[in-house]
């Protein structure tokens, strides 16, 4: 068996590194904002983690079609990594958004498009695991995920547009403004910092827990071949 | 078959007839059981009947709700008639034999997927007199028709690529809903506005943005529906 690659156990230590740090320059080092007050702290690791699962969940659509088009296995398993890397870093960003929403929009949860999105997409990656664990064929469990990752992968960001049809509250802090949205702020230098060191250490985090999770897809395939080995 | 040609180069209007000998295949025998269509016709009214003890629909609340409902209803049965029309193909071994047959497998999607538009259709044909009978709104507007036609060849594009998904795992029909509800939330959101905009009278360029993503989505994912099929149907 394959001893762990020496990067991998570099960008690990980097990964916990570079989590201290975010949590140090997001918590202390950035300013309190002066409306919102402690809470918007939470906003540095909200978009780290959307945007990173947002990149997950682009890369699948891609994996999806390269499968399709070589039917090599490989693949199947960096789409199945990234959607389940994805789907845990999603599920995250909607846990933050929801923390900060209480206290800024004085809701929980509101049909808002981002929101609404950000739901119907884990579902359809929920869906996706449904369906996969249906299927015992190892080929044929690769073609069907990807149809259907494709599918879904399409089909999100049409939600999202199909949603914007009616009025959005969701403040836009990078790029474009909405007179509608509530909860917007201006950041200030510091600020930057914390946000854009927090972008790059939750990249660095994802592309740790994907690679980790790519070799374990390898692995387990070992497994299943070492077993058909034994019992034949 | 007088000669044969290779896949690659089937004959002149052979798809043409192709798609139309399996939706005929399909009419034909749903023609002679009457299964499906019962079957989604008489849920169909149940799902309204629980909606109006749901919903409370007195006149206020009707005026409203209408379009939500009736997108409700068609798409619950719509589900049930495509797990029901994959599940025959795939029960009786007939699956099999369309895969043999020496047609392009976008012939089989494609007749599949009129069979089950027409399957929807003609339900919504009778559940729309009786819900305006029964509520006294009238819901024979030419608008209104042609946002249920459009909603439903979307739904039922999708439905057909995923239902012949989902009825090869082990999970079989519980699969289809989980799978096709968060895909189709485009349609069945675009068609809830564009019809409500109708029964209300909205203007037509209020209905306009919701009515152009449906007919966006139809293209959008029949297209890539009709690319993908063979790798789902492939043994």
């Amino acid at each position: 068996m394959r001893s762990k690659p020496l990067m991998l156990t570099i960008l690990d230590v980097l990964s916990i590194l570079v989590l201290g740090i975010s949590t140090y320059l997001a918590l202390f080092f950035a300013p309190t904002e002066r409306v919102m007050g402690e809470v918007q702290r939470v906003f540095y690791f909200h978009i780290g983690t959307a945007w990173t699962a947002l990149m997950g969940f682009i890369l699948a659509a891609v994996f999806s079609i390269a499968y399709l088009v070589t039917k090599n296995l490989k693949w199947d398993r960096y789409q199945v990594a990234a959607i389940e890397v994805s789907l845990v870093f999603f599920f995250l960003t909607i846990v933050l958004g929801s923390i900060w929403a209480r206290p800024a929009w004085n809701t929980w949860w509101t049909w808002d498009p981002r929101l609404t999105t950000a739901a119907v997409t884990e579902l359809i990656y929920i869906a996706y695991f449904m369906l996969r664990q249906g299927i015992d064929d190892p080929e044929r469990r690769a073609r069907f995920g990807a149809v259907y990752a494709l599918i879904g992968g399409l089909s999100a960001p049409v939600t999202f547009f199909a949603i914007r049809l009616f009025r959005t509250i969701h403040p836009v802090v990078i790029g474009g403004s909405n007179a509608e949205a509530q909860g917007g702020f201006a950041m200030t230098a510091d600020m930057r910092v914390a946000f854009f060191f927090a972008l790059f250490a939750f990249t660095i985090i994802f592309i740790d827990l994907y690679w980790n999770r790519i070799r374990l897809g390898e692995l387990q395939d070992q497994v299943e071949q070492l077993k058909l080995k034994v019992t034949m | 078959m007088t000669e044969q040609r290779p896949a690659s180069q089937p004959a002149p209007g052979s798809f043409l007839k192709a798609v139309s000998a399996v939706v005929w295949k399909d009419l034909q025998a749903e023609f002679r059981s009457r299964e499906l269509f019962s079957a989604m016709l008489v849920f169909s009214l149940l799902i309204i009947l629980i909606f109006n003890f749901a919903l409370e629909l007195d006149i206020k609340t009707r005026q409203s709700v209408t379009s939500g409902v009736l997108w409700a209803t068609f798409a619950f049965a719509g589900t049930l008639g495509l797990n029901r029309s994959m599940a025959i193909e795939k029960d009786r071994g007939c699956m099999d034999g369309l895969l043999l047959a020496p047609v392009d497998r976008s012939a089989i999607y494609f007749g599949k997927v009129i069979s089950n538009l027409a399957f929807m259709l003609v339900v919504e044909i009778i559940v729309l007199p009786v819900y305006s009978v029964l509520y006294g709104i009238n819901l024979f507007q030419p608008g209104l028709l042609f946002v249920i036609l459009l909603g439903s060849i979307g739904y039922a594009g999708v439905g057909t690529l995923l239902s012949a998904m989902s009825v090869q795992t082990r999970t079989r029909d519980i699969l289809l809903p989980i799978l096709l509800f968060p895909v189709v939330i485009p349609v069945i959101l675009s068609a809830v506005k564009a019809s409500g905009g109708y029964l209300e009278g909205l203007p037509f360029d209020e209905i306009l943005s919701p009515l152009s993503l449906l007919i966006a989505y139809d293209i959008i994912f029949i297209a890539v529906a009709f690319m993908v099929f063979d790798n789902v149907v492939e043994e």
